[in-house]
């Protein structure tokens, strides 16, 4: 379960251009289900799942991960929730260029001590899920927009995160690709994945995976399903 | 993920992890690390060269200072050079303090076919048998010597002195000894046109050195004709000499030294936009600052290291093997005929741990510090 209570979070605070990008959300969200924050550019989509998944600190308020604070930690704590208990797909998809698919997805493990050879066997086993197995050696310059999202949720995936965020999943790809998308997803969710996903495409706020959709505007909430 | 499996300690896996992505990093940035590598290699090498060249010629003005008698009593006549006898010997024999006195032999010998000055020497203990000789290698190289051949010299008298030659130098004393020639006193009295019962110079031991000074101004009031010259004196003209040749070499280092600085200044001025948005997946997909920077660390230190250990190792063949031909002009003049300056290897510890610490630290440094300050932004920034 995470919680939000009263959570603000303000740009270039103290300064004349101060402004809040999320203004005062109170926002529970259960485990085990895919959450939908929808609603148009600038609404604060994306500044609020980085709060979620301690990528920034709110300004004010508390987040709340299974009863335990987590908003006031330091960085050192947030950077191991990050790793832990967060998987993230960026629009963008950041992959870093010039690795392999592979390479790319058994980054996050890295830091974790594991044996190298047990990294890999995990994350061909999530390549093959994902249909990716025969682009694990390629360059991820390579990669089509679907194969490339595809290598960002194996990324997300590797270290067994309770909470997948993902930020404006559909926004590069086409409808076919979005569609695909959504079926991993579903299939994600089927195994108890908590997925929290920013998008305004239609089709994803139409999608029957969906459970819930949490609707912003200016930063509030103005519809929470 | 289980953690199971595996022998390695979860550091050293991390650590192994941390490599891994270094050279996957480097490897990216080929053209790049490649050229940063051949430049660090070259300094090390030019710097590694000076500074065992230097300490190689230290060594060498030591090896010729240690066996130098404290005090060398020559005579002059009309501000000239000339003989002492063995009268002047005995005189000075009186003065106390004085230990041993051992008359010298020696001389300069032209060779018009080589077209160069010999020193022609008896030494005191041991000197070859009559009619043989001892010769510097270089000129043996010169001259195309051999132990067994017979070399002719032509003697004050006129006549021709054929020797036999006895032995060579090692090439170990070859800087001090490429154009010396060792023979008996039988054979250099003729040679030189020194009389019976005349000598070069003599050779004074003191028995307590803070002496040395005082016995010299007794040797001045008992031959006034006498030039006392003192080893310290020796000393400062060696060090004159030496400090002359190095203050070349480290104005040739500090040229190096502001272009390594120059390369590093580069390289820290910051990084690659490339390189900061990877940084910036890292913070987000979970690193620690400390664990990117453990990974910049060892991009570091693979390429300092390594381009140390080769610029040293090729500093050292240059110096110890090649021999030295980048820096030989440097030598020349040093005796009459150019040494074949193969140096014996010397390797000062505390001369590697400068260049290291002066060469490795601040390229590590250099690398780190703009990847912590990458770092330590906020890794939202990724998902903007």
């Amino acid at each position: 379960m995470i919680e939000l209570e009263g959570v603000r979070k303000i740009f270039n605070e103290g300064r004349s251009n101060a402004f809040a990008a999320i203004d005062g959300i109170d926002l529970a969200i259960r485990s085990g289900a895919v959450t939908l924050f929808t609603g148009p550019s600038g609404s604060g989509k994306t500044t609020l799942l980085t709060l979620i998944g301690c990528l920034a600190r709110p300004s004010e308020g508390r987040i709340r991960l299974d009863g335990r604070p987590v908003s006031g930690l330091p960085e050192r704590f947030l950077t191991e929730l990050r790793r832990t208990t967060f998987g993230f797909i960026f629009q963008r998809f950041n992959l870093i260029h010039g690795l392999s698919v592979l390479e790319n997805v058994i980054l996050p493990a890295a830091p974790l001590g594991i044996p190298r050879q047990q990294v890999v066997r995990s994350a061909l086993e999530i390549l093959e899920r994902l249909d990716l197995t025969r682009k694990a050696d390629s360059p991820v310059a390579w990669l089509s927009g679907g194969e490339a999202q595809r290598t960002a949720m194996a990324r997300a995936l590797i270290n067994r995160p309770r909470v997948l965020i993902a930020d404006e999943p559909t926004a590069n790809l086409d409808s076919r690709l979005a569609g695909e998308f959504l079926q991993i997803i579903a299939d994600l969710r089927a195994e108890g994945q908590t997925v929290l996903i920013s998008s305004h495409d239609p089709l994803v706020v139409r999608a029957p995976v969906v459970e819930r959709v949490v609707m912003l505007r200016d930063g509030r909430i103005v519809e929470s399903g | 993920m289980g953690r199971t499996g595996s022998l390695m300690s979860p550091w050293i896996e991390r650590q192994a992890a941390f490599i891994d992505h270094a050279v996957r990093a480097m490897g990216r940035r080929r053209a790049h690390q490649i050229g940063l590598w051949l430049v660090y290699t070259l300094l090390v090498f030019l710097l590694a060269s000076v500074m065992l060249f230097a300490h190689a010629l230290r060594h060498e003005a030591r090896l010729l200072l240690r066996d130098a008698p404290e005090l060398v009593v020559q005579r002059l006549e009309g501000g000239r050079h000339a003989l002492l006898s063995a009268a002047h010997l005995e005189s000075l024999r009186a003065i106390r303090g004085v230990g041993q006195i051992v008359p010298r032999l020696w001389g300069y010998y032209y060779d018009p076919i080589s077209r160069a000055n010999y020193t022609l020497m008896t030494p005191h203990d041991d000197p070859p048998p009559p009619g043989r000789m001892i010769i510097g290698a270089g000129i043996a190289r010169v001259r195309g010597l051999a132990v067994g051949d017979l070399f002719s010299l032509k003697g004050g008298d006129g006549k021709s002195h054929a020797l036999t030659v006895h032995g060579t130098f090692s090439s170990a004393s070859e800087l001090i000894s490429s154009d010396l020639i060792l023979m008996h006193e039988a054979d250099l009295r003729p040679l030189l046109s020194i009389p019976e019962g005349w000598y070069t110079d003599l050779a004074l031991t003191v028995a307590q050195p803070r002496e040395v000074a005082k016995v010299a101004e007794k040797v001045m009031q008992r031959l006034p004709e006498a030039r006392p010259i003192l080893r310290a004196e020796l000393l400062r003209t060696y060090h004159a000499l030496f400090d002359w040749r190095e203050g070349i070499l480290l104005t040739l280092l500090s040229v190096v030294l502001l272009a390594f600085v120059i390369l590093v200044w580069d390289k820290a001025s910051g990084l690659g936009a490339e390189e900061r948005r990877e940084i910036g997946i890292l913070k987000a997909i979970g690193w620690q600052t400390g664990e990117v920077l453990a990974m910049k660390l060892w991009e570091g230190a693979i390429l300092s290291l390594s381009a140390f250990l080769v610029g040293y190792v090729l500093a050292y063949l240059h110096i110890f093997v090649a021999p030295a031909p980048l820096l030989e002009a440097m030598l020349k003049g040093w005796a009459v005929l150019y040494p074949a300056f193969v140096l014996p290897p010397r390797v000062d510890g505390v001369q590697v741990l400068t260049l290291f610490f002066f060469t490795v630290f601040p390229f590590i440094a250099a690398m780190v510090i703009p990847a912590w300050k990458a770092a330590v932004t906020d890794p939202d920034a990724v998902m903007r």
